[in-house]
This record gives structure tokens, C-alpha cells and sequence, in this order.
């Protein structure tokens, strides 16, 4: 993360003196469709609903929710993921439990269930669809990074 | 003419000794159908959507709240209207609802969730008792829809094989002990067992 941090203005720089030198313009999502126009918005596509549990890209990845969350209430009321993902409800539904890092509050307390401020799911474990990325990318994960370096 | 008058008037009076009993029978029967065929087109009148929807504490907050879910809105264009999951098809178990639906004539004319506030303070009251209703009657209003028997398991999701497998068809749950809040907000759940 502090790499990132460290390298991103850079990053930015780099592509911003790359963009200008190239001159290429950059495809919005809207792609050549003019302002005033009405685009063909692209197809709606299906969840994917596989259950099965994906590879994280990197360590500090939130892991994706590899199933639908259509009509889950997650709100003051009520918790939908948690009526599986509780540590009291994992033996009857199979799910994974959430981590114990979210029980921990702000002031580094370890508490009975999750801390109210890591309760709304959503904010960073996404469901995904079955769609090309908008853009190119080729990101590759540090172990193969690493064994590339070994192999030289 | 003053004795015919007075024959007359004679056979108004005296009660029909035979004209009774078919009046009686025929008229009864068709009194019967006309009451009987009346309450069934009243009480179905009030079995519709269109009449639930009528006022606007159903309107506004349960209405509303359905018309986002796969209940309303969905890839077949198949629906469930408000009695299809709140009263029951069969005739006996339908009246037996229904006279119990009197308390919610008494809480329209009072008010008892006249305001969204009022709606939602007693909203958990309100689903629990749809709740016990359904474990009761074993879900037997999802299942007029759904049938254990026609579920293609294949087609489900893993998690949904598994589940259905190892609660459903064991009759270990009923349908409402997991699919709670599938066709309206759910309320508090703090104090229901299995939520948090």
C-alpha cells in the first residue's frame, strides 16, 4: 500500500507526460458517442454465482463475493451477509467466517462480533460480472513477480 | 262484486297451503345463490391487489417496498400479488384469515400505522406474526408457487443445492426460517434468532 502511495504521483506524472507526448485521446465510457447523443448502453450481463472461492490479486485484497447479493439488506436493521457469514452461523451455512480483523474496533479492541465500522459489507467486498475490463491491464501478482526475478 | 272482493281478499290473507313450499324452496335457493354468489365476489374483491393497494399504509411503505423485488419485477414476467403470499388459497384456511384480517379494518379506522413512523415502530410486530403464520402452516403459501418436488437443483446455485438439500427436503426448515425480507424491508433484527 505504501508503495503505491509512494509511486503514484510519479505513476500519474509518468502517464500524464506519456498521454501528452502521444496525443492519444482518451476513450471515456461513453467511446465515440458525441455529447448530445444518446449511446447504446452495453448489455446487461450475469453475476458471477459461482461459490467458489476466488484467488485474491494481493494480499491486502478484499476477497470478492463469488455469488449474487441481489435484495441483501445490509442496513441498521438488519445484516443479510451475516445471517451466513457470523461466526455463530458458519456451521449451519458453509460460509467462511468473517475475519476476526473485523471485530476490532477503533481503539484496537478485539470485540464480540463485527465492529460497527466494518458492518457494511458492501463498501469493500464486491460481487462481479461476467465482463471484459474497460481497460487493458496487465497486472501481475507478486509471487509471479518474484519467480520471474528467481528465474533470471 | 263485494263477494268477490271479499274472495279475494280472503285468499290474500289465508296463509298458501302448497304455493309455500315451492315459494320457499325456490326462493331460498335462489336468495342462497345470490347471497352466496355476492359474498364470494365481495370477499374475492377484497383478495386483489388493486383493494390492498387502496389504501396508503399498504401503498406507500409494503407496496413500495415489493415493487423492487424479484416478487414484482422479474426475467418471466410472472408476479405474486399481495394475497398470493398473505391468504391462503383453500376456502377454510381463506375465511379463518380473513376474519382474523377484521383487526386490520380496526387499525385502518384507528390509525395504528397511519404514519411511516407508526409503520415502522411496529413493523417487527407486524412480520412476526407473518412469520409464525408461515412456519405454521409450513410455508404453504411460498409452496403454492414453489414446489419442493419441481425445484431443479441442477439449476441452482451451489450454495442453494446444499441448503435446499440438507434443510429443505430433510424437512429440517420451512422456506420463511431462511428466506426472511424477500419481498419487503426488513425490520430490527436484532432480537431474531439466526440475525444480527
Amino acid at each position: 500500500m505504501n508503495i503505491i502511495k509512494i509511486l503514484a504521483p510519479a505513476l500519474a506524472i509518468g502517464v500524464f507526460v506519456g498521454a501528452a507526448v502521444a496525443a492519444e485521446p482518451i476513450a471515456t465510457m461513453r467511446g465515440a458517442t458525441e455529447i448530445p447523443e444518446q449511446g447504446e448502453p452495453p448489455r446487461m450481463t450475469d453475476w458471477n454465482n459461482s461459490d467458489k472461492r476466488q484467488v485474491r490479486n494481493y494480499p491486502e485484497q478484499p476477497p470478492i463475493i463469488p455469488h449474487k447479493v441481489d435484495g441483501y439488506q445490509v442496513d441498521l436493521n438488519s445484516n443479510k451477509c451475516l445471517s451466513c457469514h457470523a461466526r455463530s452461523r458458519t456451521g449451519e451455512s458453509g460460509a467462511p467466517m468473517v475475519s476476526i480483523t473485523h471485530f476490532m474496533d477503533r481503539d484496537a479492541q478485539f470485540r464480540a462480533s463485527v465492529s460497527p465500522r466494518r458492518y457494511f459489507c458492501n463498501q469493500c467486498h464486491v460481487p462481479q460480472r461476467q465482463v471484459e475490463p474497460l481497460v487493458e491491464n496487465d497486472f501481475v501478482d507478486v509471487d509471479t513477480l518474484l519467480d520471474a526475478k528467481k528465474a533470471e | 262484486m263485494l263477494n268477490m272482493i271479499k274472495s279475494y281478499w280472503r285468499v290474500f290473507r289465508s296463509p298458501a297451503a302448497h304455493i309455500s313450499l315451492g315459494v320457499l324452496t325456490l326462493g331460498g335457493f335462489v336468495a342462497g345463490v345470490m347471497f352466496w354468489g355476492g359474498f364470494n365476489t365481495a370477499l374475492e374483491y377484497t383478495n386483489t391487489e388493486k383493494f390492498c393497494v387502496g389504501c396508503h399504509e399498504m401503498r406507500d411503505n409494503v407496496f413500495a417496498e415489493l415493487k423492487t423485488t424479484v416478487h414484482y419485477s422479474n426475467a418471466s414476467g410472472v408476479r405474486a400479488t399481495c394475497p398470493d403470499c398473505h391468504v391462503p388459497h383453500e376456502w377454510t384456511h381463506k375465511i379463518a384469515r380473513k376474519m382474523q384480517a377484521s383487526k386490520e379494518v380496526w387499525g385502518k379506522i384507528f390509525g395504528t400505522i397511519s404514519t411511516r413512523e407508526k409503520f415502522l415502530e411496529k413493523r417487527l410486530d407486524l412480520a412476526q406474526h407473518e412469520w409464525a403464520r408461515l412456519s405454521a402452516n409450513n410455508s404453504l403459501e411460498c409452496r403454492n408457487c414453489h414446489s419442493a418436488d419441481s425445484m431443479d437443483a441442477t439449476k441452482q446455485s451451489l450454495r442453494a443445492q446444499e441448503a435446499h438439500a440438507e434443510f429443505l427436503l430433510t424437512g429440517q426448515k420451512t422456506c420463511i426460517d431462511c428466506h426472511k425480507g424477500i419481498a419487503h424491508e426488513l425490520p430490527d433484527m436484532s432480537s431474531v434468532p439466526g440475525w444480527q
